[in-house]
């Protein structure tokens, strides 16, 4: 029970006496406010990373790579240690890293056209290479940094600014399901695809990113954590909306759940 | 002029590349990231044959954008990193470069130059100078660019170059050529160890209580700030002239100046003996530096000269330095070769001729 809450700071608004704090965002995130459009999915998954961060105590011991995209800037949010990487090469980076630095925790985190289109081959190889790394992958089907173009996860049909009459397969080729791709690869040590669209999903999220950070822990391969997201701004839709499409339309062709897990 | 220090009685027969690798391995190379290409794929090769007997780490890659990236990132970590390819690789890996100047990240890139454009040859050439110097990649920067003549200097340079670009974080590149890097030569080995590691408090290597957390980046969206770290960049190239390093041969009574870097200088070297035994006064300026570049020195030697003649293996790149450096006080003349071949010392030799000739004819 803490005596005074003071709403904004001493001198303004007001002040709530005898509360209970029951929640509070963790000190593995700084006091930058997130740039995230509202109901983007990004500031969600920042969250729930930075929870685990601090509830595991791995603050210290933990190097994070940001992308290029829309959480180019996550290095501004994230309490912790982070390089920025070229478009595509996060898990190059992550490699670097992790190879001169085996005692820490390393992540990436990636977009769609990031980790999926232009950085394919270092996606492959850095999971084929079993690095003892986490590569969290946002996928929510456009590129919503230059301002929603189709990604290589776009679905059949999806308009965007690219795909002004809605993607075609004969044209383009079909949503690519790299996540499926990467479990026929022996270093791919847990693969798994999650969305943080209800509080239900959040948790599952969390329990993910633990177990990975534990396998990366005991040294083992390739840790692969999906998330299947939204984009309001990309996909000219309201933060509502986007949850409806992402379960009537994307969670089906990205069906949620652990696609490998450790064979004991 | 400054020179490595080294331990006599270890002289080796060595091709430049392997030279190259065990350098890298005495000054205590944390880590080596690369992908094979002709023609040094041998530097890969010894490494990955040395260095699970003795200490650092090596990882061939899936291509030159990895390795590049890979480097990045075991630089942001704080490591001592190097990698090397040839041309067409080092095209792929401008990308990383121009990120990791910007990020201000130490680290050695070994460009062994084969003739191009495009796939081209696996012969030597001198054609990636204006790369090497200019920039490469996207945006205002620079590298340390130093430029072996011998086996020896394939050596040495690692130090020197993993000394430079710690001194200034910024990346520093050996510009050698198939020749340098296949030929053999008498070699001293630097001595292991002899090259301190620098405190990296800027490396990202798991945040403590005691600091804010460390961030690699090379975004700065707003203008205003993006504008402060290329002035930045831009002093500290300044700061970086300093380290102007060139050789002069007999250039005390030089009325000719050759002017020719790498493996050009060896053979004009052989040129500036038949010139004078034919009683012409040739001198050879090399820079070792090429960026820093010694314009300066060149400015002075245009006062004596009557002409200077740059020698390269390529349609003539650092003749443009040349040329800026002596301010048209005299002719700067130039001959090349493209495509992998090389001169001789009496192709060199000739051109001075025809050059006099023309001149007489003038004067007459």
């Amino acid at each position: 029970m803490n005596e005074k809450l003071y709403l904004e700071d001493e001198s303004n608004l007001g002040v709530i006496e005898n509360y209970e704090q029951v929640y509070c965002k963790p000190g593995t995130l700084t006091d930058v406010p997130f740039h995230y459009c509202p109901g983007c999915r990004h500031s969600v998954v920042h969250k729930v990373l930075m929870e685990v961060v601090e509830e595991l105590g791995i603050q210290e011991e933990i190097v994070g790579v940001a992308p290029v995209g829309c959480s180019v800037f996550a290095y501004h949010y994230m309490n912790i240690d982070m390089q920025e990487a070229a478009h595509g090469r996060a898990s190059a980076v992550a490699t670097g890293i992790k190879r001169v630095l085996p005692d820490k925790y390393v992540f990436s985190y990636q977009g769609d056209g990031d980790l999926a289109a232009i950085g394919t081959a270092e996606t492959i190889h850095t999971v084929n290479r079993g690095e003892k790394i986490l590569m969290i992958f946002i996928n929510n089907g456009i590129y919503g940094m230059t301002g929603g173009q189709m990604a290589p996860t776009s679905l059949i049909g999806q308009v965007t600014s690219t795909s002004p009459y809605g993607r075609e397969a004969a044209q383009v080729g079909n949503p690519i399901k790299i996540a499926d791709l990467l479990c026929q690869l022996p270093g791919a040590y847990y693969v798994t695809r999650q969305a943080v669209h209800n509080p239900n999903g959040v948790r599952k999220l969390k329990k993910a990113l633990i177990k990975s950070f534990e396998y990366q822990k005991q040294g083992k391969g390739t840790c692969f954590v999906e998330v299947v997201s939204n984009c309001p701004s990309g996909w000219k839709m309201t933060p509502v909306e986007t949850i409806k499409y992402l379960e009537e339309q994307m969670i089906p062709m990205y069906p949620l759940g652990d696609l490998k897990v450790p064979q004991n | 002029m400054e020179k490595t220090e080294t331990k006599l009685g270890e002289a080796r027969l060595m091709k430049g590349n392997e030279a190259l690798a065990e350098a890298a391995i005495r000054a205590d190379l944390d880590a080596y990231f690369g992908y094979p290409i002709t023609p040094q794929s041998e530097v890969l090769e010894y490494l990955e044959r040395e260095i699970p007997n003795r200490h650092g780490l090596v990882l061939q890659a899936e291509s030159e954008i990895a390795s590049i990236n890979m480097i990045y990132g075991a630089a942001g970590a704080g490591a001592r990193v190097m990698t090397s390819s040839s041309s067409p690789g080092i095209s792929l890996m401008q990308e990383g470069i121009s990120y990791i100047a910007a990020a201000q990240l130490p680290c050695l890139v070994v460009n062994v130059v084969r003739g191009g454009p495009g796939l081209g040859t696996i012969q030597p050439s001198q054609g990636d100078y204006f790369q090497a110097t200019k920039g490469g990649g996207h945006g205002d920067y620079h590298l340390i660019v130093l430029a072996p003549s011998s086996v020896q200097e394939m050596a040495d340079f690692v130090f020197d170059a993993f000394r430079l670009a710690e001194k200034y974080r910024n990346p520093a590149m050996i510009l050698a050529d198939g020749a340098l890097g296949q030929m053999m030569e008498k070699v001293i080995l630097p001595e292991e160890g002899s090259l301190p590691k620098v405190p990296t408090p800027w490396a990202t290597t798991g945040k403590k209580n005691d600091r804010q957390h460390n961030i690699i980046t090379s975004l700065f969206i707003q203008p205003e700030e993006m504008e402060q770290v290329n002035l930045r960049l831009q002093e500290k190239y300044k700061a970086i002239q300093s380290e102007v390093r060139y050789e002069e041969i007999q250039t005390e009574d030089a009325e000719v100046l050759l002017v020719a870097f790498g493996l050009s200088s060896r053979i004009c070297q052989k040129t500036v003996d038949l010139a004078r035994e034919k009683g012409i006064k040739v001198g050879l300026l090399r820079p070792i530096t090429v960026y820093p570049y010694p314009y300066q020195r060149l400015n002075e030697l245009a006062n004596q000269v009557e002409f200077m003649l740059t020698v390269e293996m390529n349609a003539g790149q650092m003749v443009e330095d040349v040329r800026l450096a002596v301010e048209g006080k005299v002719p700067v003349h130039f001959i090349g070769r493209m495509g992998g071949m090389i001169l001789s010392p009496e192709d060199i030799l000739h051109k001075i001729e025809s050059i006099h000739e023309s001149q007489n004819a003038v004067n007459v």
